[in-house]
């Protein structure tokens, strides 16, 4: 059976892991390769980057992190953040990440993710979208841009849609309303999109609990989880995260 | 010397990186002599069939990746295994290798499944080994044929996602990218290699 994917996510800022709480106050927590090979030896079945700081300072993407990081682990791994066109890609992905993921960049460019699925596969180009409650929207859901910052009247489900029919071969859906609550995942519009769509979708934000994982993989049909603050502080592991899925029937790889 | 051939067929990055954490330095080449005289040759590939067949006859690659295939210690990964079969239906058909009988299809549109089918999923070996999971991308899969040593189910389809014929072996997964299970393969594949 394909197994369901757990997925820690790691901001990275000027060449260190920090806690995600986005532009201020950040805590360091680590170094990203060690804690990639951490990560990897506890069963991460991906892993994921943000260069989080890269966009707003206007410079590309750190790529000595990124190199560092394929050439100590040997799982995939994606990389988003100060990506602003199919030339930054290409660096990531030679230096070995697996697939790119943009948000802001299609919202203000949807082409980039046609000529980014022409040029390396769909299977390489991963849409990450923050979409934030708003009843007025035909599906419930609103898509912001810029870490939230901006509301671009964009339907969630509609931008999904569009964004798989030009070339996105996953898409990461980040609940700006669950997003640092601990309280679990947005259910409604994670499933509402991997319902639409006929490729992956990763549920991320609000992840506190490993009962959480349960309740998105079987009640909203994701494909696979992100996991941040609950594993980067040391209170849960991969594995007990892994170990309670298991328990709950949902095919799961616990060997590695 | 173990040749990774590059025929434009995707990124190398992570199968030299991982070869490298087992402490073989490869050689990526596109050089039909130097995959000649290779002593293990690794036959990786991401992308599609058609334009793949049409890199490796631009490149004169064709018979040197045959001989190869026949002849000796060869790897081939995911596209790599691919177009070691007869033919592929991507792109409205197309005659690859013909080193393994079979033919190559897309999966079905099954409700719940979707394609292409990505990430972690179990192996059945035909024999003591037990099932393992290692990570694929790929929309199309290979027949079953008398070679397959690995077999995986997805959309109701059981594929090929391992075969062994003489000193080759081929895989539908990466093992560059399955952790410690993908790096056993490639360390396997080192070793026996160098005994044989």
């Amino acid at each position: 059976m394909l197994t369901k994917r757990i997925i820690p996510c790691m901001d990275v800022m000027r060449g260190r892991v920090t806690k995600g709480v986005r532009f201020a106050n950040n805590i360091d927590l680590g170094d990203p390769v060690e804690m990639s090979v951490g990560y990897s030896d506890g069963g991460a079945d991906e892993l994921v980057f943000y260069d989080i700081t890269a966009s707003a300072e206007k410079r590309p993407i750190d790529i000595g992190v990124v190199g560092a990081v394929a050439a100590a682990v040997h799982i995939p791994f994606a990389v988003g953040g100060g990506i602003a066109s199919v030339a930054d890609m290409e660096r990531v992905i030679l230096a070995g990440a697996e697939k790119v993921s943009v948000n802001s960049l299609a919202i203000e460019n949807p082409e980039i993710l046609k000529e980014g699925a022409q040029v390396f596969g769909r299977q390489c180009i991963v849409l990450g979208m923050d979409p934030v409650r708003n009843e007025k929207m035909p599906c419930g859901y609103e898509i912001t841009a810029r870490g939230f910052r901006v509301r671009t009247g964009m339907d969630a489900l509609e931008w999904a849609r569009r964004a798989v029919d030009l070339g996105a071969g996953e898409i990461v859906v980040n609940s700006v309303d669950a997003d640092g609550t601990r309280e679990g995942f947005e259910l409604e519009i994670t499933r509402k999109i991997a319902h639409a769509v006929g490729v992956p979708v990763v549920a991320s934000g609000g992840a506190g609990r490993p009962g959480h994982f349960v309740t998105v993989f079987l009640e909203a049909d994701a494909d696979a989880a992100i996991v941040a603050g609950m594993v980067h502080t040391g209170e849960y592991t991969i594995t007990d995260i892994k170990r309670f899925m298991q328990s709950a029937g949902i095919p799961t790889r616990m060997d590695y | 010397m173990t040749a990774v051939v590059d025929y434009g067929a995707g990124n190398l990055t992570s199968v030299k990186y991982a070869f490298a954490a087992l402490g073989e330095a490869v050689e990526v080449t596109s050089s039909p002599a130097v995959v000649a005289r290779a002593e293990r040759v690794v036959f990786p590939g991401v992308g599609a069939a058609k334009s793949a067949m049409e890199n490796l006859k631009s490149l004169g690659l064709v018979d040197a990746v045959r001989e190869a295939a026949a002849t000796r210690p060869f790897l081939g990964i995911c596209l790599g295994m691919q177009i070691l079969f007869e033919r592929s239906d991507e792109d409205g058909g197309v005659d690859t290798l013909g080193v393994i009988p079979g033919r190559v299809r897309r999966f079905p549109d099954v409700e719940g499944f979707k394609v292409p089918h990505m990430g972690w999923n179990s192996v059945t070996g035909n024999g003591e080994r037990e099932s393992r999971e290692y990570y694929f991308v790929h929309s199309y899969c290979a027949d079953i044929c008398e070679f397959t040593t690995g077999v995986t189910e997805y959309a109701g389809v059981k594929f090929t996602s391992e075969v062994r014929k003489g000193r080759l072996v081929a895989c539908q997964f990466h093992p560059e990218k399955s952790g410690r299970a993908g790096l056993g393969l490639l360390k396997e594949f080192l070793e026996c290699s160098r005994s044989a």
